[in-house]
């Protein structure tokens, strides 16, 4: 389960990001990987759709969000346990 | 040149159904955002808005007339109906063959699409009214304004997004300003408070859910409003010789466009408008002595916007007053630029200065007097309106009292 999201996840940042998903780092920043606000905002969505989760996101103050988008582990990080609150 | 005056002036927001209302809620710094009223707002995340309370068309429209206006429309008309009322004109003859109107808006008749679009496809009718495109498009108030008081000179809508009021009343006063016409009625109307219109906006993630907190530490996005205003500009003799009573001179005006992004501000876009209208109205930056800001209250236009005017106005920065509105009545999108008018002219004619409610936290990067909370008394001779819309287009009006 948690290998899913890991991998969905990683698919739907390198779908954003025009790259394979085999040159996304865990510990890459969504900088290192060139994805900019739009993209950013695209991939939650995107994230959203996949889990039919809520994220708590705001692009005001991205880095002051519940959500933290640090880089990608952290980013499956917060998928995940948003799925696990969503099961529970 | 001819020169360029406002001699009426309309509107219907959040914060009144009439321009003395509005100035009232400017004086004392009262917002008008709060929760809304629509279909369906349990399935929104955002529910709060500057949204028209106590507003029954009927009072003012009657069957016939509200079937073929949208809320949009029906906000222009009622503003125009002050604006034309207060500058005691009527037009006919030769006045009537010049006098156009340009207004703006963005979304156009959004409550209109919103109610048949659930109609076709959630309830699964077939059939629509048969004045649906009537009603739903962009043109429609303009051209209603146009049938309202015989307006048959140039006359069209202007679709900028957050920018399409600045822009529409800056082709209004160019006519004027070039001898095309000798009257104009300009403005803007936005209604787009309606369940896809704020969904739509939801999923870009720049909505707050609490308040429009432009400039503060603590900002957290945007809040939409609703409304119109709507003025009478007309050439400087003609209102003089008639003895009309002058309100404020529009004596620049500059639009530029970033060409760099869709949605995020540009410094040097937004400054290249600002001192393109000082330029135009022949001004140095130390005449302005008060801004009326974009100011939405994102975390990108506010830093951005900021930067800009301290890079136009360098050391006469710190003497300036610059404050948003949309604190108080949201932000009317194609509409704003011509709400804030409003608080322009009450800044030059009054001495007030609206304040920016909603402010708690000082923002090292929004360092300018951003009248905080409570409005200000402050004569001023000079004052600014910036617009810059996403699309990076950008538009800025200079005005002077009279």
């Amino acid at each position: 389960m948690s290998e899913n999201v890991k991998d969905k996840v990683i698919e739907i940042i390198a779908e954003q990001a025009v790259l394979e998903p085999s040159d996304v780092k865990m510990e890459s920043t969504l900088e290192d990987l060139g994805i900019d606000s739009l993209g950013l905002v695209e991939s939650i969505f995107a994230i959203e759709e996949a889990f039919d989760i809520q994220v708590p996101f705001n692009a005001n103050e991205p880095t002051e969000s519940e959500f933290d988008i640090s880089s990608v582990a952290a980013i499956v990080t917060a998928v995940e346990s948003l799925v696990a609150e969503k099961h529970a | 040149m001819k020169r360029v005056v406002i001699t009426g002036q309309g509107t219907i927001n959040a914060l009144g159904h009439s321009v003395p209302e509005t100035l009232a809620a400017f004086r004392e710094g009262r917002c008008g955002i709060g929760e809304i009223d629509i279909q369906d707002l349990d399935r929104l995340s955002i529910r709060i808005g500057g949204q028209v309370r106590g507003y029954d068309p009927e009072a003012h429209f009657n069957r016939q007339q509200i079937a073929l206006y949208d809320r949009f429309t029906q906000f222009t008309l009622l503003a125009a109906r002050q604006a034309v009322g207060q500058a005691g004109l009527t037009f006919s003859d030769e006045l009537s063959e010049e006098a156009g109107v340009v207004l703006g808006t963005s979304g156009g008749g959004m409550n209109t699409l919103d109610e048949n679009y659930r109609s076709v496809y959630e309830e699964g009718k077939n059939r629509v009214h048969p004045f649906v495109v009537p009603k739903l498009m962009n043109n429609a108030a303009a051209s209603h304004v146009s049938m309202a008081y015989n307006l048959k000179g140039p006359s069209f809508t202007v679709a900028t997004a957050c920018a399409s009021s600045n822009h529409a009343m800056g082709q209004a006063f160019q006519m004027i300003r070039s001898g095309m016409t000798r009257v104009m009625v300009t403005g803007g109307s936005e209604s787009m408070l309606c369940f896809g219109g704020i969904k739509a906006w939801e999923g870009l993630r720049v909505m707050s859910k609490d308040a429009c907190r432009p400039f503060s530490a603590n900002r957290n996005g945007m809040v939409q409003g609703e409304g119109a205003a709507v003025f009478v500009f007309e050439e400087y003799d003609h209102a003089r010789a008639r003895g009309a009573e002058i309100l404020a001179e529009v004596i620049g005006f500059a639009m530029t466009s970033d060409a760099s992004d869709i949605v995020m501000p540009s410094r040097q876009g937004a400054a290249r408008a600002i001192s393109g209208a000082l330029r135009d109205a022949r001004l140095a930056p130390g005449d302005v002595g008060y801004i009326n800001a974009h100011g939405t209250g994102t975390a990108a236009n506010d830093k951005t916007e900021c930067a800009a005017v301290a890079d136009v106005f360098g050391a006469d920065a710190d003497r300036l007053m610059m404050s948003s509105t949309k604190s108080m009545h949201g932000h009317l999108i194609g509409g704003t630029g011509a709400v804030e008018l409003l608080a322009c002219i009450m800044a030059l004619r009054e001495g007030i200065i609206p304040p920016t409610v909603g402010y708690e936290e000082p923002d090292p990067e929004c360092a300018l007097d951003v009248v905080p909370n409570e409005a200000r008394e402050a004569e001023v001779d000079v004052v600014l309106s910036n617009a810059f819309a996403f699309g990076g287009l950008n538009a800025v009006l200079a005005l002077r009292k009279v």
